[in-house]
This record gives structure tokens, C-alpha cells and sequence, in this order.
């Protein structure tokens, strides 16, 4: 098999190989994977619909510039190894964002298929290639330079720290991934739900960054266990903050505090990081609701709405303030969602939760929108319709309306700046602060944004520190 | 793994348990806590630091048997190895020379009354401490606490040990005897310390509590452990653990409190028949 077996022609006549999922009314009810995964045989398929472009959009669609074509090639050769291997050059956790990636914004956004079909599945490939590689058992340590005796100290160990100290080991220097809680992977150990990112999967990744010498310190809390000066002060010679955007936002409506009501941070982490849908095996406990609200239309507003379902609710609802259109999620997650048998409340906004007389969530009272003008964030702003009050019976009410940024570290450390919403500022095209020798990057810097995102900000950084440590 | 280098039994439901935590030990100050997780399949569960030796690189723990992961940490023996202890958490206790300071201590509460107590001595102020058990049984560190007060008052629900009665009511007679109190940080059930608090509102006393809410990260990012302080919700994790007293919602607080009540039955009731089950294995052997 080689890639001059298909005409352009031919190969644009294969159709995009749909991922088999588990179906949609049995999935509802587990917390295993919905997506199952590529056969060996539609890889290849999927992988001949490739073009092979001599100017690859996809690779600058790519924020940490994957050699896509190749590793696409290698799979229509039969070639899986080395097509995960190709990958890894770019990027240390493939798996993950097989997995986790808005590919329709990125990669498959620009591929030159999708202006005739459908995009090649280059996500799907991605993660097809790197499952081979874990289930063969093959994980290989690339070769790694002459120690440089520069000592990098990296806070967070979410996907922009692990990508910054993968880099950085490969490079030569000694990492040390400071985190906060007792298991690494920051934002998808803790927020990514098992259905869509196994905690296994996410753990061969992780003991991959580690396998490249990088040391993963848990249980440590910079900015309060030790300071990031600290460090500074005790041999370390840079330092990376991937420290992410832990710090929930709330409504500041009437009713936030009672009983049933969840941060989708909250909700999540009790039930990923802690494994509370396994109560009382586990002992971190959650509420079971049985009518449960998310309100919010991101990612995680979806990640809490499809774990409410499998956590046996009866009605769980999306109650979001625009229509579908302005909906961050994903295309894909929406559709699981509604096939789950999500409940969609589109152009609805809380005004307040009702409890009862012993402090539990009894309903919510939302109020109809439509949408005005557009905003500064560009989407239309939605305004309310006046006298469209209405209430719906829940006993959960989970708040996924983003996540500003955790003070700690910037009110512990001297000499960063940060900007009017506590993010960290930086030089984007090298990641530096406002401090000598510290870089920063994910979601610190940008706020709630996407793994990729936050992995292309470590890979910025680490080159930058590179130079730095020179 | 965190080691457990030196245990004792304080009462019938509280264990002070050593740890090694070289880094924590360093860092810690009065007020501040950590999370602990005994195994995988453990919670997270706050507890605060009652005392650390930084030369040493330790830290002393004080548990009271509540729930399942209490009656599990009460039950850590020496030499036994716990997965996470996360910390110092939380803001460090306001510690200057008010004068005349009181200090409240109910139950597991004297455990975090103790550091306080013995950070404001240090500080010059006089301090009367108050301490109040349901019997003379549950009693525990009278001597730790006595070497930090210039005055100690016991109290016993039952009348078991010195005298019957409530934290309150020594509260009231210092203020009716005429006492200048400048602070009083009161620390236990959230009864008693709201209790505590709508004495002092009425004279006007400065009062820091101690909150010990649901928490799970304990850095910020889950929002579990918020309470509303002066009608703002604050989160007590970051912003506390200690707030001033008069401006605590207790009513919210003791709700959020039984949050997960029914959970905490099932997992003790479930741990009990697991140790019927061992104890009728051992008996067979």
C-alpha cells in the first residue's frame, strides 16, 4: 500500500468513516466511553481520503503543528507505530486529544475536503494511532540530550504543564510538575468525564512525560506549600505557571447557596477525580437528582449535563441564555447530549433558585430571551422578554458559566502581572511574564479555553525557556 | 505516602496523630489546615493543623470519629502510611496583642483553639480560654491548654467534670462580672459558636469563628465550601478558614452542613457491616 496507489479523484469519492459509538439509550446509563474507536480497517480508509496537500492547512490549523499528512500516511500504510511516533515528535499526549480536541475549529476546520465534504477525520486518526501504540504495549522513549544541569520548576500539571516539561526533559533540562492535588492532569483528571477521556488512557500519557525523566510532585500547593520564590531562591533556574482557571463562577442570583446547587468544578470533580458515581464503593459522595438544570451552553456545561443523566436524572436540562448557534460546545458533544436525551432550554436565563423550608433546590425560575445587538464578544446579546417568567421543578442546579482565574499564585509571588480579570499577562509570542525566568501559559493566561490551546502555550514557552536557559 | 510517626488516643472518639510532612511543617502558621485522603478510594477531608515542629518536619493532627473517613484516620495506628495530606490551606489566624483575648474552645474545637491560644500568649495578650466538653470522658488536652491560658474554665454538658453547663454561660458571667474583653475567637459546632456570637453581637465584641464546611480541592477551584459572610458568599477554603463572627449566615452554614447526611449513613452503615463480616472471619480462624 502506498499513497500513490488513489487518484485525488478516488480518494475524494471514499465517504468520512463515521466513529462507532455506544448507543445513545445504554450509554446514558454507564460511564464508559461513548466513541469506541476506529477499526483497523476504516483507519485505513479514513486515512486514503487524505490528499496529501503539498501546503497542508491542517498543520497550521494545528496549534502545536503536528506533521499531520505524514502521520496520516503512515496509517493508510499500515504503519501505526510509527504513525503514533510521528505525532509524539509534536506532541506528548495524543491520545488525550484524539480524544478531547475541537478539531472542527482547528485541523479538520481548515482540511480542503471540507470545503467539497467532509473533512478527513484527523482527530480520529490522531487518537486511533496513539491507542495502537498503548495497546501494543510499545511506548518508546525517544532519545533524550546530555543533561544541561538547568532545573525547571512547573506549577500545574494540566496539559500546558505537561506539554511545557515533556519539551523541556526532551530538551535536556530537569523538570520538577508541581501539583496541587493527590493525582496529576490537572483539568482532565479532574473535569473531563470517563465517558469521553478514560482516567487509564490519561495515565499512560502522563507516565510518558514522566518516562522522559520529568518528576510529578502531587499534593503540593505553590503559593502556599512553598512559593513560587521560593523555588526561585532554591536552585530552580525557570519556571512555567500552568496553574489553569480554577475559580468558579456564579450567577450572583438569589438561591445560589442552597442545597443541590453545584459549581460544574464541584460537580465534576466529585465525580471524576473522586469517582463518586461509585458510592458508596468510594467514599466521596454525590447528589443523585432526579431533575437536574446545567446552566451554561461550553463544554463542561455538557461534560455535567451527560453526567447527570448517568447519574440516573429523569429530565436534565441545558438552560442557555443564546441559541444553538452561539452554543461554545463542541458540534460533536451537543449531539451526544441531545441523543442522550438532554433536554435543551435555549434562550433562557435564571433569574433566581427557590428552595424549601430546609434549604434544598426546589425549582428555578428562568425568564425567556431574544437575541438584540451584538455584544462586545461578538454573539448578539440576549435580552430578556419581559413578563416570560416561568419556573421548572429541579432538585440540581449545576453553574458551568466559566471559571475566572485562581488567585494564588500571583498574590503569592512578586513581580507578575496580571490583567483587569486576574489572568496572567504575558508576551504571546514567548509566553515570558512580567518576572525574570517565569513563563505562563493555558488557562491562567487565557481563561477557559481548550487543551489544545493550553498545550500550544507550553510548547511556546518551553522553546522560549530553552532560549532563556542559555 | 505520608507517615504516621506517633499516635494517641485523646478520648473515646479523639486521636492526635503525628505526622511526617517536612514541607508543611515549614510553612504552616495558627488558623491553617489540610486536606487528607487516606487511600484511592478515600475522600478528601479538611482537618486543622493543631501544631507542627519545623526542625522535626512534622505535624500534629487532631480527629474526632464523625463519620466513615474520621473513624477510618482515628483508626491509623504508627507506621501506618496515608496517600495525601495537602497543605498549609487556608489564610493564617490574625494574631496581634488585643489585650485581653478569650478563647473558645467546644469539643474538637479546642484542638484548633490550642494553636490559636498559644500564638496570641506569644503575643502578649491575656488569655482566658474556655472549654467545653459533652462529659468528662470526651475531655482532652487540659493540660496543653492550661499552658497557654492565663485562666482556664472547663465546663461539662453532663456535670461530669468541674461544672455542668455551657461555653456560654462562663461567656456571660466574665461579661457580667465586668471583664474588658478586646477579642473572642470561639471554635466547635456550628451551634455553639453561633450561639457564642449572639452574645457578643450584644455587647459588641469582636468574634473570629473557625469554619470547617464540605470542602473538596481546597484550593479554590470546586466552590463547595461557600458560605455568605456579611451577605457576600466567600468561599472558606481561599477566604477563611476564620471570619468574623457577627457576619456569618450559621443558618445557611448548618444546612449546607447536612448536604450529604444521608450519604454519611449509608457509608458508616456500610463500614460497620464490613467489620461484622471481618469480625466473624477473625472468629472462625
Amino acid at each position: 500500500m502506498s499513497k500513490n496507489n488513489l487518484t485525488p479523484k478516488e480518494r475524494m469519492q471514499i465517504e468520512r468513516q463515521p466513529m462507532p459509538e455506544q448507543d445513545p439509550n445504554v450509554r446514558n446509563k454507564n460511564f464508559e466511553q461513548v466513541n469506541l474507536g476506529l477499526a483497523e480497517e476504516m483507519a485505513i480508509m479514513e486515512a486514503k481520503r487524505c490528499l496529501q496537500c503539498k501546503k497542508p492547512m491542517c498543520v497550521q490549523g494545528c496549534p502545536v503543528g503536528i506533521d499531520i499528512p505524514a502521520f496520516i500516511n503512515l496509517i493508510a500504510e499500515g504503519r501505526y507505530l510509527e504513525a503514533a511516533r510521528k505525532i509524539k515528535e509534536k506532541n506528548s499526549l495524543p491520545a488525550v486529544c484524539g480524544r478531547v480536541c475541537p478539531q472542527e475549529e482547528q485541523c479538520e476546520g481548515v482540511c480542503v475536503l471540507s470545503k467539497k465534504s467532509m473533512p478527513v477525520a484527523i482527530g480520529n486518526l490522531e487518537r486511533f494511532a496513539a491507542d495502537f501504540e498503548m495497546a501494543m504495549g510499545e511506548i518508546k522513549i525517544p532519545p533524550l540530550p546530555k543533561p544541561t544541569g538547568k532545573k525547571v520548576a512547573v506549577i500545574g500539571s494540566g496539559p500546558s504543564g505537561l506539554t511545557v516539561a515533556g519539551e523541556l526533559a526532551k530538551m535536556g533540562h530537569q523538570v520538577t510538575v508541581f501539583e496541587a492535588l493527590h493525582k496529576s492532569g490537572g483539568v482532565l483528571i479532574y473535569g473531563i468525564p470517563e465517558f469521553r477521556l478514560p482516567k487509564k488512557i490519561l495515565q499512560v500519557e502522563i507516565d510518558y512525560v514522566s518516562k522522559l525523566g520529568v518528576e510529578i510532585v502531587n499534593n503540593f500547593v505553590i503559593g502556599k506549600t512553598k512559593t513560587l520564590d521560593e523555588l526561585l531562591s532554591n536552585g530552580y533556574d525557570a519556571a512555567f505557571i500552568g496553574s489553569g482557571a480554577g475559580l468558579p463562577y456564579f450567577m450572583n442570583i438569589p438561591g445560589e447557596n442552597l442545597n443541590g446547587v453545584y459549581s460544574a468544578n464541584e460537580y465534576l470533580t466529585r465525580n471524576n477525580l473522586m469517582k463518586a458515581y461509585l458510592f458508596p464503593e468510594y467514599d466521596t459522595p454525590i447528589f443523585r437528582g432526579k431533575n437536574v438544570a446545567v446552566i451554561g451552553g461550553g463544554n463542561t456545561a455538557m461534560d455535567a449535563v451527560r453526567t447527570s443523566k448517568r447519574l440516573g436524572a429523569e429530565h436534565s436540562y441545558i438552560i442557555y441564555r443564546r441559541s444553538r448557534a452561539e452554543m461554545p460546545a463542541r458540534i460533536e458533544e451537543i449531539k451526544h447530549a441531545e441523543e442522550e436525551g438532554v433536554e435543551f432550554l435555549l434562550l433562557n436565563n435564571p433569574l433566581r433558585i427557590i428552595g424549601d423550608e430546609k434549604g434544598w433546590v426546589k425549582e428555578i425560575e428562568c425568564i425567556k430571551m431574544e437575541l438584540g445587538e451584538p455584544d462586545e464578544s461578538g454573539r448578539r446579546r440576549p435580552v430578556p422578554i419581559e413578563g416570560s417568567e416561568f419556573t421548572i421543578k429541579v432538585d440540581t442546579v449545576v453553574v458551568a458559566i466559566g471559571n475566572g482565574a485562581n488567585p494564588l499564585i500571583p498574590m503569592t509571588t512578586k513581580g507578575i502581572e496580571t490583567n483587569r480579570y486576574g489572568n496572567i499577562t504575558i508576551d504571546p509570542k514567548t509566553g515570558a511574564t512580567s518576572k525574570p525566568g517565569v513563563f505562563a501559559g493555558g488557562d491562567i493566561v487565557r481563561g477557559g479555553a481548550t487543551v489544545i490551546l493550553a498545550m500550544g502555550d507550553g510548547k511556546v514557552a518551553a522553546n522560549s525557556i530553552n532560549e532563556y536557559l542559555k | 505516602m505520608f507517615e504516621v510517626i506517633e499516635k494517641r488516643v485523646l478520648s473515646p472518639v479523639v486521636s492526635l496523630l503525628k505526622f511526617r510532612a517536612p514541607h508543611i511543617a515549614q510553612s504552616r502558621k495558627p488558623g491553617q489546615f489540610i486536606i487528607f485522603q487516606i487511600d484511592e478510594k478515600g475522600e478528601r477531608v479538611p482537618l486543622t493543623i493543631a501544631d507542627a515542629d519545623p526542625e522535626e518536619g512534622t505535624i500534629t493532627l487532631i480527629c474526632q470519629s464523625v463519620g466513615k473517613s474520621t473513624r477510618k484516620f482515628n483508626a491509623l495506628e504508627k507506621g501506618d502510611k496515608i496517600l495525601s495530606l495537602v497543605g498549609p490551606l487556608g489564610k493564617p489566624s490574625h494574631i496581634e496583642n488585643f489585650g485581653n483575648a478569650v478563647c473558645i474552645g467546644g469539643g474538637l474545637g479546642i484542638a484548633v483553639v490550642y494553636p490559636l491560644g498559644k500564638a496570641l500568649k506569644e503575643c502578649g495578650n491575656y488569655v482566658s480560654s474556655i472549654m467545653g466538653f459533652r462529659s468528662k470522658e470526651l475531655l482532652f488536652m487540659e493540660d496543653e491548654l492550661r499552658s497557654i491560658s492565663d485562666e482556664l474554665h472547663i465546663v461539662t454538658d453532663d456535670g461530669s467534670y468541674v461544672r455542668r453547663g455551657l461555653v456560654t454561660d462562663v461567656l456571660k458571667e466574665l461579661i457580667d462580672e465586668g471583664k474588658k474583653i478586646d477579642i473572642v475567637f470561639a471554635v466547635g459546632p456550628v451551634p455553639m459558636m453561633r450561639a457564642v456570637c449572639d452574645i457578643t453581637a450584644k455587647h459588641n465584641i469582636k468574634t473570629i469563628v473557625s469554619l470547617n464546611p464540605i470542602m473538596v480541592d481546597g484550593t479554590g477551584m470546586c466552590g463547595a465550601c461557600r458560605v455568605t459572610i456579611g451577605g457576600k458568599t466567600q468561599f472558606v477554603c481561599v477566604d477563611g478558614p476564620e471570619f468574623d463572627g457577627h457576619q456569618v449566615d450559621f443558618v445557611e452554614l448548618s444546612k449546607r452542613q447536612s448536604f450529604y447526611r444521608e450519604n454519611e449513613k449509608i457509608s458508616l452503615e456500610m463500614m460497620n457491616d464490613h467489620k461484622k463480616c471481618w469480625e466473624k472471619e477473625s472468629k472462625v480462624k
